[in-house]
């Protein structure tokens, strides 16, 4: 996957990230406010979806309000020839939100796939947790699942102003 | 929120049209016409139904570096360790866990040496073990919720 921009589409990033404005033309109004074609604006922006720079477009429920009130951290030991092909498979189930290889800490932190997993009660996510535990099979050879059960803090990471970073686990 | 307020999320957590006036081609595949579609998005990111409404960006995209850390906090002494962890503004997310490894936060900076200096001092100022666990590859990452 290319993640190839050049400045003008970093002033697109910029413009965008904290939202669209809800207006019936809201990338007339960004290319406005960058000086740019409507146009220019559009193409750009298909062109970061298509190769992932942009992950998608559209609204963003809140998990509570939807009634998603459990979210696990599924943690899994898993043999390290075969993490990226059951990495693939988890992170195709449609409840997992963010499924990552990791480094363990040993000896107490075996684990090195993480699988992020939502539901509405923790039936529901010991259900799911049972469904990767089925993929894995006897490449898994331990497993937990964390809870959380405060939110300490939450404010998202963004892109500064010229060539920083951001983050969008949310 | 109603049947189709349920409608709107369940078609736009993506597929939100890059064209002119993407409002009104996307109300038409779901029954409304262009104000109405924005009056809708409006009230539910009003009332936090929605936490927001665009394009959502790879963090990979412009570098920076980003980590997920662990820390075993004794209990009585877990608020304060939280107020000293949050304290760092390249700490984004915290949360506590149900494990022995009780303390979950991700740390983002523009570079790789910023978020070491961010966990020595962490180290330092709590006098706990931080387990640094940024990410060897990633597998997916995006949700889309059932209304």
């Amino acid at each position: 996957m290319q993640l190839t921009i050049d400045n003008t589409d970093k002033q697109i990033i910029l413009a965008t990230q904290a939202g669209l404005e809800l207006s019936p033309d809201p990338y007339n109004k960004v290319a406005k406010q960058l000086g740019l074609s409507t146009d220019d604006v559009l193409r750009r922006m298909e062109n970061m979806l298509k190769s992932g720079v942009i992950r998608r477009i559209g609204v963003v429920p809140n998990h509570y309000a939807l009634g998603y009130r459990s979210n696990g951290m599924t943690v899994w030991d898993v043999s390290d020839d075969q993490v990226s092909t059951l990495g693939e498979k988890i992170g195709n189930l449609p409840f997992v939100s963010h499924c990552y290889e990791r480094p363990r800490h040993l000896p107490d932190w075996t684990y090195n796939l993480f699988a992020m997993v939502h539901a509405k009660t923790r039936e529901g996510v010991e259900q799911q947790a049972d469904e990767i535990k089925t993929i894995l099979g006897d490449n898994c050879r331990a497993d937990e699942i964390l809870y959380s059960t405060r939110i300490l803090k939450k404010t998202g990471l963004r892109f500064a102003t010229s060539s920083s970073q951001n983050s969008n686990q949310d | 929120m109603d049947q189709i307020d349920r409608d709107i999320i369940n078609a736009f957590q993506g597929n939100f049209p890059i064209t002119e006036h993407p409002f009104a081609v996307a109300g038409n595949a779901v029954g409304l016409d262009e104000d109405d579609l924005i009056n809708r998005i409006e009230s539910m990111l009003a009332d936090n139904t929605l936490t927001r409404f665009g394009p959502l960006y790879n963090a990979d995209t412009m570098g920076g570096a980003v980590t997920l850390c662990g820390m075993a906090v004794p209990e009585d002494d877990f608020d304060r360790i939280a107020d000293i962890v949050n304290s760092f503004e390249e700490v984004a997310h915290n949360y506590e866990r149900t494990h022995h490894l009780n303390m979950w936060f991700v740390v983002g900076a523009e570079t790789r040496e910023q978020i070491d200096t961010v966990l020595r001092s962490i180290e330092e100022k709590t006098g706990l073990t931080v387990r640094d666990m940024p990410k060897k590859s990633e597998f997916f990452v995006g949700l889309i919720l059932e209304a």
